[in-house]
């Protein structure tokens, strides 16, 4: 085996990891998408990260060393976007939002896949009268309106407004109630492919208890997809962030900058022709969001054999390289065939 | 002939233990029917139920409306009067027992039957999905169509980014967007609202439907038709787009789908051009889908048509449900709330009905 060493693609830990691995996998304009995703979603994260160091002002000051900056002032040397209705600068709630943004996306995300999996595994798994009654409730909020449920979820837990850390909270636990079930559903399926193999029979036989064939076998070969699931995800979270903070649930403007929240108070600047309240925090919305689903499609489309572009013929590739682009292509084939 | 003969023998052919589960011809579909309309129930419930836990969780709606309006003494007599200083699950069968009769209770800012609000608010939510949905299919099908058969080429790089902007921008935002250009910039446009209050008032006089199109074209007023539409644009496209980036990308996904099986190669071999392929061969059965997904559609529509409704000040369910949101009236957000979960299960069930009578394979 030794001697094959050399000539098998033996990819490095980083080169298996999900995006690095599609990123090499990928060619042409699925590539294109994929970096203009990655590009886009790295620079708000650098922006999220770096928020304090980047931003002019703070997200609720009011007034530089030269007093009040004014409201609805149109965008100036001081003031690049401008400043709002409420007399804050744009600009610096647009870089702050990328904060609260991204506060939201992981807190909801991360609680969502916990819980989504936990109970998509168990459900899956033992079967039952309890996976009959999740499947059903499962179903039941799927189909509903994921804006109104988070409505509903907003008010149970914040009563509305809040602070920084109650609004991120609440936000994100609403955004959480929704996806629980997106969760529950792929992971419940794929425990159900996975359980008949062969390989928890034998675990099984040889006596391993539940909880253990459940989180060692079964889990372990049931995500293949949550990587995809988290990128469209991640991008249904700050749309129903936004969504909700446009409909009065956001966080309070002293509290965070919420870009749903700033959005909803330029309604009225809209009418007189202010532009600049507006275009600026709805643009990072879209771009984010855009990077995000730029990522989850290739993602998508790379994991689907029927969807991927295939790597033409001598493009001047190392024979390595070509291996590695086609070796998961063939291992998806036949699991899907099998 | 050939080709239907060649599909099923090679690459779809369902594994045995799939075919094996297959109902047998005949009487599946009464059966299958039968299952879904059944499912309604525990649906309805479910989400009620939820509701009710989630906006009684944080105490009762009469503190939460009118709290700090009102002295404490007169504030808890009110309490009380209403009922809402009794057992929580006394208060949850009282509430299963009027919704069963049809009564979603009354708003407290306001003291209207949530159900009077559906019936004057309903309709006008209801014409702009149905504009929004008119967007959606003209631009999503015939672009995802598009998409597919000039696949990795630069027409399918194009409206692809398209869809994903358009489902990347909040419909909100969007809607601020036209209003800027062509109802501010422009103005070639209305504002907001669905009617200039002439027509509002002429329309609304008589046997008004709440369907401001039906009513216009019934007043014979070509005016009054006119001013209706030109209203309805901007938020049909808003809310349209959003709908139409989803229909472009699911067309598209099935028509490639579809385009690899072997009964499209073989149309192909045989010299038909791509084009005719994707608009005689592919396109129905990559339909189906899409059929199944618009159920899915009309609870996201409605969700958007909260926010398209608040944007244009188009006075429907939405715009409602936003007023009383922040008026902190909790018992009108629940009945809305549960009307709508009511409204998304029945239209579920009319299009599980329409995908099994097209597609035999959905009855399982």
């Amino acid at each position: 085996m030794t001697t094959t060493v050399k000539t098998s693609p033996v990819r490095r830990l980083w080169q298996r990891l999900p995006v690095v691995h599609q990123l090499r996998q990928s060619v042409g304009l699925q590539r294109g998408m994929l970096v203009a995703g990655l590009v886009l979603t790295g620079f708000f994260l650098i922006l999220a990260i770096f928020a304090p160091v980047i931003a002019p002002y703070s997200y609720n000051q009011l007034r530089g060393p030269d007093g009040l900056f004014g409201a609805q002032n149109p965008p100036s040397a001081e003031h690049w976007f401008g400043t709002t209705v409420g007399g804050y600068d744009v600009l610096s709630r647009v870089v702050w939002g990328a904060q609260t943004a991204l506060l939201v996306i992981i807190i909801a995300v991360v609680l969502s896949i916990f819980l989504g999996v936990l109970l998509g595994l168990v459900s899956g798994y033992l079967g039952g009268w309890l996976d009959r009654v999740l499947v059903v409730i499962a179903d039941a909020i799927y189909a509903f309106p994921t804006l109104l449920l988070a409505i509903v979820a907003a008010i149970a837990i914040s009563g509305g407004q809040s602070s920084l850390w109650g609004g991120v909270l609440a936000a994100a636990i609403s955004i959480t109630v929704v996806f629980i079930p997106q969760y529950f559903r792929v992971i419940r399926s794929e425990t159900i492919r996975v359980k008949s193999e062969a390989f928890v029979e034998s675990a099984m036989v040889i006596g391993a208890s539940t909880p253990r064939v459940m989180f060692r076998h079964v889990f372990r070969n049931s995500t293949r997809t949550l990587p995809l699931i988290f990128t469209l995800n991640a991008s249904e979270a700050i749309l129903t962030l936004a969504g909700l903070g446009f409909l009065g649930f956001g966080i309070e403007p002293t509290a965070a900058a919420e870009w749903g929240y700033d959005l909803n108070k330029s309604i009225s600047d809209v009418t007189s022709g202010i532009w600049w309240t507006s275009v600026f925090p709805g643009l990072a919305i879209v771009l984010v969001v855009m990077g995000i689903t730029l990522i989850g499609e290739s993602l998508n489309d790379l994991a689907d054999p029927r969807l991927r572009a295939r790597r033409r013929a001598g493009a001047g590739e190392t024979p390595a390289d070509a291996v590695a682009a086609t070796q998961p292509a063939a291992r998806i084939e036949v699991g899907e065939v099998e | 002939m050939t080709t239907s003969d060649v599909a099923p023998t090679s690459v779809d052919e369902p594994p045995p233990a799939l075919a094996r589960r297959r109902p047998r011809k005949g009487g599946s579909l009464g059966r299958y029917l039968l299952v879904r309309f059944l499912l309604i129930f525990p649906t309805i419930f479910i989400l009620v139920t939820l509701v009710f836990v989630f906006m009684r969780a944080t105490g009762d709606p009469i503190t939460a409306a009118l709290g700090g309006r009102l002295p404490a003494a007169e504030l808890a007599q009110r309490i009380h009067e209403a009922g809402y200083d009794r057992p929580i699950i006394v208060q949850y069968l009282e509430y299963l027992g009027q919704l069963f009769t049809g009564n979603f209770g009354t708003t407290i800012t306001d003291n209207q039957p949530v159900v009077d609000i559906l019936l004057r608010y309903g309709a006008a939510t209801a014409e702009l999905v149905f504009y929004s949905l008119i967007v959606a299919f003209v631009v999503g099908i015939p672009g995802g169509m598009l998409a597919a058969a000039l696949r990795d080429r630069w027409p399918d790089a194009i409206s692809r980014v398209t869809a994903i902007l358009w489902y990347a921008t909040p419909v909100f935002f969007a809607g601020l967007l036209l209003k800027l250009v062509f109802a501010v910039w422009l103005g070639v446009l209305p504002v907001s609202g669905r009617a200039s209050v002439r027509t509002e008032i002429a329309l609304r006089r008589g046997d008004s439907t709440g369907f401001y199109t039906i009513d216009a074209i019934k007043s014979g007023n070509p005016a009054y038709l006119a001013d209706v539409l030109q209203h309805a644009v901007l938020p049909g496209i808003a809310l349209g787009l959003l709908t139409a980036g989803i229909f472009l990308r699911l067309v598209r996904t099935n028509l490639i789908g579809t385009l690899s099986m072997p009964y499209v190669d073989a149309a192909r071999s045989r010299g038909v051009s791509e084009f005719r392929l994707v608009r005689k061969h592919a396109y129905k059965p990559a339909l189906i889908p899409i059929i199944t997904v618009i159920g899915l559609q009309i609870a996201l529509l409605l969700g958007g048509a909260v926010l398209t409704e608040t944007t244009f000040e188009w006075e429907g369910l939405g715009f409602q449900l936003a007023h009383y949101l922040e008026a902190r009236d909790f018992v009108a957000v629940q009945g809305i709330v549960a009307l709508l979960a009511v409204i998304v299960a029945l239209t579920n069930f009319v299009v599980d009905i329409i995908a099994a009578l097209i597609d035999p394979r959905v009855r399982y």
